[in-house]
């Protein structure tokens, strides 16, 4: 009987490394194991024995049976692994091909360069100010001590909607309206963003862009502190390796006034085309507010003082993005905005 | 304006290059945009400053110079020997127009020989710019590029036999031609130069040809005088007429200095031209300017400045500009020169002690004092938001805000449309442009037709911006908008899942924005607009407030802007959405028992709206309905003509049990009794 039982167990032994497959797995499973599998009958027959040989062969037997049931497991491990390793395989895709296109959108250009502008100035103290696009003759321009028949009504050339009404040439009125809410409240530390208007339409000009403008009003409050102001500002939006200067401008509204060049960005202050061969580029205009100005406001200018600055947003976003026309920021075009 | 280099340097020792001559100035507030060689000479190209007309001047240009670089002031002196007549025996002048011309002088230069000016003359007109015709035409030329006062030269005897100047305004309608040759129709607000019967000059700015210096001019009488700039400048505007003249005057000539041109002027005709000075000025001046003295307080420099500047630096800046001063307890008292009409005000001198100090040697520093704290108001928060919110599925794009008065007829707008009430520009610059916006759409339409026109598909955009409404107050309203277009589908991808970019896109927008806002008590409900689609448009309302319109666009209007393809879009009420914003967001507290999910297919009547069924179902109020969502929405062969079929589903869940299967079947008999009842709804 032992010998028996030891040729079934090679026999299986033989067989089941012969398995290629679940299918003949699962055979191999019912010949050997099943209700009228060889060991299952083996087993059964053992009842018929009797004694010590009951007793042997029975463990033998048994033991053969856990050691079918062990390898058998084992196979169907591997099996399904194995299964498992092929449709993983099958699965296999191709990774470079794009991913799914999101319906996404973008901010426009001018929209991230003035959250830009408005972040640095709010880290700084400031708050935002805004006005009316269409303005008062004289917040436009007497107020801002522009008076009718001064020749600075010739540098901004305004669409009129009446005598008394016109689109604002720049933010700068909002400097009053702002102080007049205030007055005589100290500190005043405003930026202005908005759409300005002038009558010009070519390559370098749009009738319609968009200004910043800075109004900081306190007891003494100086020539010195709006370099230091703008100096940190041009460094944030531009980077801390540009240089700044400053020369001898003129604003009726502010006095003394001062322009504000950067090393060119483009040319590091080499020279090339975008800064005319410089090295230097026009970024804003600034000042100290005009006495009458602050009087037009409700101050008093021998008790406080003020400084002021205007830029241009399309200007700065050009620099940035080294974009050469004006008109693709109102041209709309998909391909442009898709690059933001 | 270009500047002649050894020219200016007759007046000022230089020995800076060019480059740092230009560099100079343009540090202290003088610009020069750049500089060339021309010859043995250079030119520098000046950028001016309305402030700083006087520069135009070499005189007062080179005084810029010689402040900077310390450097002794040559103006040139004059030898006239006079003749023995007196000029009142030839000429007598009149001022009935003294509002527009303050000063008037003339000198008479006789028997002078008309001939080309000397070399050195020509060359240096030439370098200016200024083309050299005869001598007594050059000097007169050369004297105001010297200077800055404009001159003008007549043939004494193509003057009428009155002897006179007699400075008028023109009649309307009179007739007068200038020495360009061309006819001008003046009217009564210009200002003439008369012989006292004919008009022999438009003041300020040209000559007429009918005393213009001839071949043969014998005796020529020299004018020398100052018009009111905006007189000039408006004059010159409505004649479409510039010269080298109306340009100085416009800016603001030395009124007092007029007589040193004068006299200058006739010495080079007495030396250049053989001529011969009769004695006397004739110089018509009623009201002699007062001169102007301001005060300067030293420690006042500092104060705006932020720099420790010392009075007598001060003073020494002041005196290289040539001011007069005087010191008075500690103040400075400072004569303003004729020449500089732009100081006014304790300011512009600070200004002026600035630029030769030096703005590169103020100090930078950042305002002392508390900090205050920067940032945003609640609605410039709520706007960015908006904007970043829409920027995740479309592009912003921004349009002008004029548009065209034809718009309204392309959007089909009939002729009572508040929209159509628009506040209009005065000087636009094309009809095109004419009109302020009462609308975002006609901006929006053009966008999408641009792009089309440019085979870019797929269209998906938004745009905040003002529109412009006409009040009985000074100031229009303006109201910011929110629009949006879309048109086409969204990317084609080798995966072919594409969003249709059309009414049901937006409108998912629309939700998920007022989803992410905390607005839950809002409704869409149809409504009719002549801009979009009949059967395809709606409003939104938001607590009994209409504040948008959203659908697809009319046909008509799309074929009116010249688009091809279908396109939807919403305009939405800004302010409005801000205003009707609850408070904070509360966070409902999510459920820790199971939830069961029954789906429901019903067949209604085509016309039901989903809205109805929606309202039929949350009017049962049931507790322990958590949520409901339209998943299928059918019409076709598989249902009766005349019905659809829906499907939801259905989500019940209770916070504080778990629910049983009878409890929630008993739920959904009881919602589609309610159904049948209310909608005649039939389970499928």
């Amino acid at each position: 009987m032992l010998r028996k039982i030891e040729a079934i167990k090679k026999e299986c032994q033989l067989r089941l490394s012969q398995v290629s497959s679940m299918e003949e797995l699962n055979e191999f499973k019912i010949k050997t194991l099943g209700r009228k599998g060889e060991v299952t009958l083996l087993l059964r027959g053992l009842k018929d024995l009797s004694g010590e040989e009951k007793a042997r062969a029975g463990r033998v037997a048994n033991e053969l049976k856990q050691n079918l049931e062990q390898m058998l497991k084992e196979k169907i491990e591997a099996f399904k692994l194995n299964e498992l390793e092929q449709r993983l395989l099958q699965e296999k895709i191709d990774v470079t091909l794009p991913g799914l296109p999101r319906q996404g959108g973008r901010q426009h250009p001018l929209t991230q360069i003035t959250q830009e502008i408005q972040e640095i100035f709010i880290g700084m103290g400031f708050t935002i100010a805004e006005g009316p696009e269409i303005e008062s003759d004289y917040y436009n321009f007497e107020a801002l001590n522009v008076p009718r028949d001064h020749p600075a009504r010739d540098m901004q050339d305004s669409f009129y909607i009446s005598e008394e009404l016109l689109l604002r040439t720049h933010t700068s009125p909002v400097q009053v309206r702002t102080m007049e809410k205030m007055a005589p409240q100290i500190p005043i530390k405003i930026i202005v963003p908005g759409k300005v208007y002038r009558k010009d339409d070519d390559a370098t000009h749009s009738p319609m862009f968009h200004q910043v403008e800075g109004l900081v009003i306190d007891r003494r409050i100086t020539f010195a502190h709006l370099k230091g102001t703008l100096v940190r500002f041009a460094h944030q939006i531009f980077g801390e390796d540009v240089t700044v200067r400053y020369r001898p401008s003129f604003f009726p509204f502010t006095e003394p006034s001062a322009e504000m060049d950067i090393s060119c960005v483009m040319c590091k202050g080499e020279g090339c085309r975008v800064c005319s061969h410089t090295g230097w580029l026009e970024i804003l205009g600034a000042g100290m507010v005009n006495p009458r100005v602050l009087q037009y406001g409700g101050y008093d200018p021998e008790e406080v003082t003020g400084f002021a600055f205007g830029m241009g947003i399309e200007r700065i976003a050009m620099l940035k993005y080294g974009i050469n026309d004006l008109r693709l920021f109102f041209d709309n075009d998909k391909r442009f905005l898709a690059q933001f | 304006m270009g500047v002649s280099l050894n020219w200016l340097k007759k007046y000022v020792d230089i020995d800076w290059s060019p480059e740092e001559l230009a560099h100079r100035l343009t540090m202290a507030g003088v610009a020069v945009e750049g500089w060339q060689e021309q010859g043995s000479d250079t030119v520098l190209e000046l950028d001016l400053t309305p402030n700083r007309g006087d520069c135009l001047g070499l005189i007062n240009l080179a005084r810029e110079v010689s402040a900077l670089n310390a450097q002794e002031l040559r103006i040139p002196e004059i030898k006239i020997k006079p003749a023995v007549e007196k000029v009142e025996e030839y000429i007598k002048v009149e001022i009935v127009a003294p509002d527009l011309c303050p000063r008037y002088a003339a000198r008479l230069v006789k028997n002078v020989s008309i001939k080309a000016s000397p070399e050195w003359m020509q060359e240096a007109l030439i370098n200016s710019g200024i083309r050299p015709i005869n001598n007594i035409v050059d000097i007169t030329n050369y004297v105001m590029l010297e200077t800055n006062q404009p001159l003008h030269a007549f043939d004494y005897n193509l003057l009428g036999d009155k002897k006179r100047i007699l400075v008028r305004r023109a009649g309307d309608g009179e007739k007068f031609t200038t020495l360009d040759g061309v006819e001008r129709v003046l009217d009564s607000e210009m200002l003439v130069i008369t012989d006292g019967s004919k008009a022999v000059a438009l003041a300020g700015i040209m000559g007429g040809e009918n005393s213009e210096i001839q071949d043969d001019t014998c005796d020529v009488l020299l004018e020398s005088a100052n018009f009111l700039a905006p007189s000039i400048r408006k004059t010159s505007k409505r004649l479409g007429l510039r010269s080298d003249s109306s340009l100085r005057f416009e800016k603001g000539a030395d009124i007092e200095g007029l007589i040193y041109a004068l006299n200058r002027t006739a010495a080079l005709m007495q030396d250049l031209a053989g001529g011969e000075v009769v004695q006397g000025i004739c110089d018509i001046y009623p009201q002699p300017r007062n001169p102007l003295s301001l005060t300067l307080r030293p420690e006042r420099v500092d104060y705006l400045l932020g720099t420790s500047i010392s009075p007598d630096e001060i003073k020494q800046y002041l005196q290289r500009l040539k001011f007069g001063i005087k010191e008075e307890d500690g103040q400075i008292s400072v004569d303003i020169p004729f020449y500089r009409p732009d100081i006014q005000m304790e300011v512009d001198l600070i200004e002026e002690v600035a630029r030769l100090y030096g703005y590169g040697n103020i100090p930078a520093s950042l305002p002392e004092g508390e900090s205050s704290s920067g940032g945003l108001n609640s609605y410039q928060k709520f706007r960015q938001q908006l904007n970043e919110i829409l920027a995740q599925s479309l592009s912003e794009v921004v349009n002008y805000s004029f548009i065209n008065p034809a718009d309204f007829d392309l959007l089909l707008l009939p002729a009572d449309s508040p929209l159509r009430n628009v506040v209009k520009i005065a000087n636009p610059l094309s009809e095109e442009q004419s009109v302020m916006r009462t609308l975002l759409l006609p901006g929006l339409l053009e966008t999408i037709q641009r792009n089309l026109s440019r085979q870019n598909q797929n269209l998906a955009f938004f745009e905040m911006g003002q529109v412009f409404i006409p009040a009985n107050e000074l100031l229009p309203m303006e109201e910011l908008k929110l629009g949006a277009i879309v048109s086409g589908k969204s990317e084609l991808n080798w995966l072919k899942h594409r969003v249709e970019l059309e009414f049901f896109f937006l409108k998912g927008i629309m939700e998920d924005l007022l989803q992410q806002l905390g607005v839950i008590d809002y409704e869409f409900k149809e409504t009719q607009n002549p801009s979009y689609h009949p059967g395809r448009t709606a409003s939104l309302w938001v607590k009994d407030q209409e504040i948008a319109v959203i659908g697809e666009l009319h046909p008509l209007v799309l074929e009116n802007y010249d688009i091809k393809e279908r396109a939807s879009a919403f305009e939405l009420d800004i302010e409005k959405l801000f205003s009707l914003l609850g408070s904070s967001k509360k966070v409902e507290s999510i459920s820790r028992y199971p939830a069961v999910e029954r789906d429901i297919a019903i067949l209604l009547d085509q016309e039901i709206k989903a809205s109805q069924v929606i309202s039929v179902i949350k009017g049962m109020n049931n507790p322990l309905l958590y949520n409901l969502k339209l998943f299928d929405l059918y019409s076709g062969a598989q249902v009766p003509k005349g019905k659809k079929s829906m499907a939801f589903k259905a989500i019940f869940q209770s916070a504080e049990r778990t629910l049983t299967d009878a409890e929630v079947s008993h739920s959904m008999d009881n919602l589609l009794e309610q159904l049948k009842k209310q909608l005649g709804a039939v389970l499928r």
